[in-house]
């Protein structure tokens, strides 16, 4: 029998094989007897199961899954330090976002604008509740929960630590997975822009920029993983 | 050596008597002393080696969010009345609107978003529940990338949903020009989260489970 076998790809497709004897997964201690705050030196693969011995990582390096393709785990190029300056930044940009008006229609010098606030009242009052509850969550309540989570644990992150409830707001920041929406909103404030354009005089306002730094700042977060916080920082994880 | 038949001798956590924790990735084994599954050491998560009822609960959502798309896809989503003129529009009259009036490009942007990533969602987990539960090893590598490009692409369906909930609340000129939110929205959306959530009950690990590939 063949041992896990190791398999990272640097960013560009050329495997960069990793010389691993064979069977030397056998030679390991019991991994639940594991340190907690030791490096694990293996890897299950979420998609498929496949048992990976760990290698290191060099900045920007994607470990990819030789069974199924899947992404093992990912080295971000950024450290706490400079992840929690995106995140102070994404929350800035995220109350501007929510609190400025995003557009401006106006019809013989009639205008109206709306606010992301705006847009789930109405919604509400047009009854279609189930429309405004899904907006509010996935546009307004998440993305600040998910802000607000990861700025407390990045803040503790940057000396190693873990942050009073790091373990509870691990494990919640992973149920929140993909139920923030907020890009996807951007792209349907385009769509009604043009929309609108069609019988309207449309005027930007300051929300819209600020979604479009958001949006930014969500495709650099896109690449960051996460699991590596539990081996980056060590202490008491109530 | 071609990446099928390398991936026939990697060994499964299963094999090994371990098990991945689903929220952390902690490597755990498989059983304490007392033969139970525990729950993760370091989140705390319950442990198991499969999703539990992937299968039931991946097809009751599924079904139940096709069941809603229907009436998503027959009923308008949205009204534009001006000037006394109603306008009652389904999602497919809005993307041929926008691409006629509008712009061609965005047009297709919504077209995938509101009509072709369900219908992905539909056709693809269906396909893999039903070649999962036979144990089949056809394609496994494109059906695993197929499960993941589901749940790339899946939430971008809310699309349409927000461009009628921030049309309604821009276009508020009384008699002059009105929007109204449709009852086609509403299902729009529950067939959206319907559809996340199934993807998110099935559990890939299936893909490879069953037959083992044939050695030759």
């Amino acid at each position: 029998m063949e041992g896990a076998r190791q398999h990272i790809k640097p960013t560009p497709h050329r495997p960069r094989g990793g010389g691993i004897c064979e069977n030397q997964w056998m030679d390991l201690s019991p991994p639940d007897a594991l340190d907690e705050t030791a490096t694990q030196p293996l890897l299950i693969c979420e998609h498929c199961d496949t048992v990976h011995r760990r290698g290191p990582l060099a900045k920007g390096e994607v470990a990819e899954c030789a069974r199924c393709g899947a992404v093992l785990e990912r080295c971000r190029g950024m450290g706490a330090n400079a992840l929690l300056a995106l995140i102070l930044t994404a929350l800035v940009v995220f109350v501007q976002a929510t609190l400025w008006p995003i557009v401006t229609l106006g019809l013989n010098g009639q205008y109206v604008d709306a606010t992301l606030w705006d847009v789930i009242h109405t919604m509400w009052l047009d009854h279609s509740q189930v429309v405004a509850v899904l907006a509010a969550l996935t546009l307004f309540v998440f993305p600040l929960c998910k802000i607000f989570m990861l700025g407390w644990l990045l803040l503790y992150a940057r000396s190693g630590r873990r942050a009073p409830g790091f373990r509870r707001l691990m494990v919640a920041l992973h149920h929140l997975g993909p139920w923030t929406m907020s890009e996807v909103f951007v792209l349907g404030a385009l769509v009604s822009i043009v929309k609108a354009h069609l019988y309207f005089d449309v005027l930007p306002d300051p929300g819209i920029y600020a979604y479009a730094g958001l949006m930014l700042l969500i495709t650099l977060f896109a690449g960051v993983d996460l699991t590596r916080l539990w081996d980056e920082t060590r202490g008491e994880s109530p | 050596m071609s990446q099928e038949a390398m991936s026939r001798h990697l060994p499964r956590a299963a094999e090994l008597g371990l098990i991945g924790c689903h929220v952390c990735g902690q490597v755990c084994r498989a059983v304490d002393a007392d033969g139970d599954i525990q729950a993760c050491p370091r989140c705390g998560s319950t442990l198991h080696r499969r999703k539990p009822a992937a299968y039931t609960r991946t097809w009751a959502l599924l079904i139940a969010g096709f069941l809603m798309y229907i009436p998503a896809n027959v009923l308008p989503i949205m009204r534009t009345a001006s000037l006394g003129d109603i306008d009652d529009n389904t999602i497919l009259s809005g993307v041929v609107e926008l691409w006629v009036k509008g712009s061609p490009g965005l047009a297709v942007i919504v077209f995938c978003a509101s009509i072709m990533v369900p219908m992905l969602k539909f056709l693809a987990l269906g396909t893999l529940l039903i070649s999962c539960r036979s144990g089949s090893n056809w394609a496994r590598r494109q059906r695993a990338k197929l499960y993941r490009l589901v749940e790339l692409v899946g939430y971008w369906s809310m699309l349409d949903v927000f461009v009628v909930a921030l049309l309604t609340a821009l276009v508020r000129f009384g008699y002059f020009s009105l929007v109204e939110p449709l009852p086609g929205v509403v299902f729009f959306g529950l067939t959206v989260v319907l559809t996340m959530f199934a993807s998110m009950c099935f559990d890939p690990r299936l893909i490879w489970d069953g037959k083992e590939d044939s050695d030759d």
